[in-house]
């Protein structure tokens, strides 16, 4: 990588995990969301669906402090999972990628939710009057017919997560190699003297990077739809 | 047999439903859309839930809210062909056929099901790219393949074109006839239902109207409101007896006499319901010798409807009952009446393959063929 410099290829692999993890350990809470948003109806779920849908709205620092106060080494998960499980979330990557996680998880979810949505439930009756079980249906039919929604939900909060800032930089500060994601350095950058060239290279690898995650997306997304069938059936 | 007793209850329409059938042949469903035919069979698959009642197939409970027994739809073990195919786009044809299979392997029964549906070509394809017929035989293949004790199926035919219609009505036909597989079978198409149709069930408004063999419920007055004035007939048995290749006619034996169809592709010892429609029903009150109509079969006048319209329908027995549509005035003028002797006129060609429907095997319950009042 000898066209990076370290520094770049610290932001960089650090942003990369981060992403990766957030998008990935959020894909199944995603789905639940997801499900229970389009398949049931329950008293509160207009306050559920407000509650999932928050993090768009509040402003990103709101959300960081948030998750200071809940996660920090006083707070109330934050304290329990550092007793129960040694697990330390403020201040580590691992803050960092749930910071981003929750930023992202209203775009992952209505993805997710428009897929599954639209998948036909006629198929669905179908496929248990031929013997199958609620859960053979679901991984039979209903996940791979909503699988580009899936991914494009996955992709879309991987892509949000590569940008997270201000939650990011309230929650887990800015510590190099550790929670110094590509924003947050570039944004180092830009507050030190006479560093304008290293920024710019900065700010082009992360539109380099932002248009590379958007191909892989639309190749994948083009695979998935002609391998579920060149035209999807009319079915009402 | 399939003893159903359901009531569910859904805005403003109410399903309150009591049969009982012979668990063989095709068991039609008939009524207007909007009767009830669809929530039953699908009471029936365990996708929709009664309020209250009881469902048994052959001894097996499927349903009963006393006892608090409720089988979900893919322990039932009954095949349902949907209106709409419902197969699954992202699986190939195989995949769709063996998806019903899952962990019961029979590669005998699957050649066998797909010879007969001639779906071979189909195998390799996706759903997306086949034509309507071939969807629902794909749809029909899937759900006997499944190995269920019975088949329902929910108006297959009404998304296709004429041309479709007759091939999937061949081949259904023919899979009545090879896999002894009971049929519930919904429709509001009364040719389907005269060329399918075993046991009929009359729905209307929510409620059974009457039960029984469809001879005896196409013939009977006071159901013609729903079964329908245009298409209105009698339905009798009939077995070819022989083809009369030089003229391509077909001699039928019926509890009458003789009738001649025309077309010669029927085998003989065929075992046929014919449906006579009363509109190709003359009368004539001695037998006319300078005519082109090939059958002439006397009778005696048992009972004249009497709707509000120009013609009216004269049911006679001509060793079966027949109804012969006629105008009010030609009623008068020839002064028919019951207990009149008359001759019908049927002509040859008014019987093509849409009137005539293959009989399964032997019928049980046939002798019995009292028609069951609807049950309050």
């Amino acid at each position: 990588m000898s066209i990076l410099t370290p520094l770049e290829v610290e932001a960089l692999s650090l942003s990369l995990r981060v992403a990766a993890v957030s998008a990935a350990a959020s894909l199944p809470f995603g789905l639940a969301a997801a499900w229970i948003l389009a398949r049931i109806r329950f008293p509160g779920l207009v306050a559920f669906d407000a509650l999932i849908h928050l993090p768009l709205v509040l402003p990103p620092v709101v959300v960081g402090y948030g998750l200071l106060l809940l996660f920090g080494r006083r707070g109330p998960v934050g304290a329990w999972l550092d007793e129960a499980l040694g697990i330390q979330v403020v201040f580590t990557w691992k803050g960092a990628a749930l910071a981003a996680a929750v930023m992202a998880f209203p775009l992952m979810v209505r993805a997710m939710r428009l897929s599954l949505e639209a998948v036909d439930r006629g198929l669905e009756s179908a496929a248990r009057t031929l013997g199958a079980s609620r859960a053979r249906v679901f991984f039979t039919i209903t996940l791979p017919l909503m699988a580009p929604g899936i991914l494009a939900g996955a992709v879309l909060a991987f892509a949000r997560a590569l940008g997270e800032f201000g939650a990011t930089i309230t929650f887990v500060s800015n510590i190099p190699g550790e929670t110094r994601t590509l924003p947050i350095a570039l944004y180092t950058l830009t507050q030190t003297p006479d560093a304008e060239a290293a920024a710019v290279r900065l700010a082009l690898i992360a539109a380099g990077l932002a248009a590379l995650a958007l191909i892989a997306s639309e190749w994948l997304a083009r695979r998935l739809k002609s391998r579920i069938g060149e035209t999807r059936e009319g079915t009402t | 047999m399939i003893e159903i007793d359901v009531t569910r209850q859904r805005g403003a329409f109410t399903l309150q439903a009591r049969f009982e059938a012979a668990s063989e042949g095709v068991i039609a469903l008939f009524g207007r859309s909007g009767a009830g035919k669809t929530t039953l069979i699908n009471l029936i698959a365990g996708l929709e839930r009664p309020d209250a009642g009881r469902i048994v197939l052959d001894g097996r409970v499927l349903y009963d809210s006393e006892a608090g027994a409720i089988v979900p739809p893919e322990r039932r073990r009954l095949g349902y062909v949907f209106q709409d195919g419902r197969l699954f786009p992202h699986l190939s044809v195989r995949r769709n056929l063996a998806y019903g299979r899952h962990g019961n392997p029979d590669g005998a029964a699957f050649d066998r099901i797909v010879d007969l549906l001639e779906l071979r070509p189909l195998l390799g394809r996706k759903p997306g790219t086949l034509s309507g017929g071939e969807k629902q035989r794909v749809a029909i293949g899937r759900a006997l393949l499944s190995q269920p004790d019975a088949l329902l199926m929910d108006e297959p035919l009404a998304s296709l074109d004429a041309g479709r219609k007759a091939e999937i009505l061949d081949y259904i036909e023919r899979l009545r006839a090879e896999t002894h597989l009971p049929i519930v079978y919904v429709s509001h198409a009364s040719d389907e239902i005269v060329r399918l149709a075993d046991t009929l069930v009359l729905l209307s408004d929510g409620k059974v109207a009457a039960v029984g063999p469809i001879e005896d419920l196409m013939s009977r007055l006071n159901l013609r409101p729903l079964t329908g004035r245009y298409e209105a007939g009698a339905v009798i048995p009939a077995t070819v007896a022989g083809v009369q290749d030089e003229v391509g006619l077909t001699k039928l034996d019926f509890p009458g006499g003789v009738l001649r169809v025309s077309g010669s592709d029927l085998p003989a010892g065929r075992q046929l319901r014919v449906r006579v429609r009363a509109r190709d029903v003359s009368l004539s009150l001695s037998p006319p010798n300078d005519i082109s109509i090939l059958n002439v079969l006397p009778g005696t006048v048992q009972e004249i409807g009497d709707e509000p319209e120009p013609q009216v329908d004269v049911l006679i027995d001509i060793g079966c009952p027949i109804w012969a549509r006629i105008t009010r005035h030609a009623r008068d003028r020839l002064g028919i009446e019951p207990g009149a002797r008359v001759y019908a006129l049927i002509k040859a060609s008014a019987f093509d393959r849409r009137n005539l429907g293959y009989s399964g095997g032997p019928r049980n319950g046939k002798e019995a063929a009292e028609p069951t009042p609807a049950p309050k």
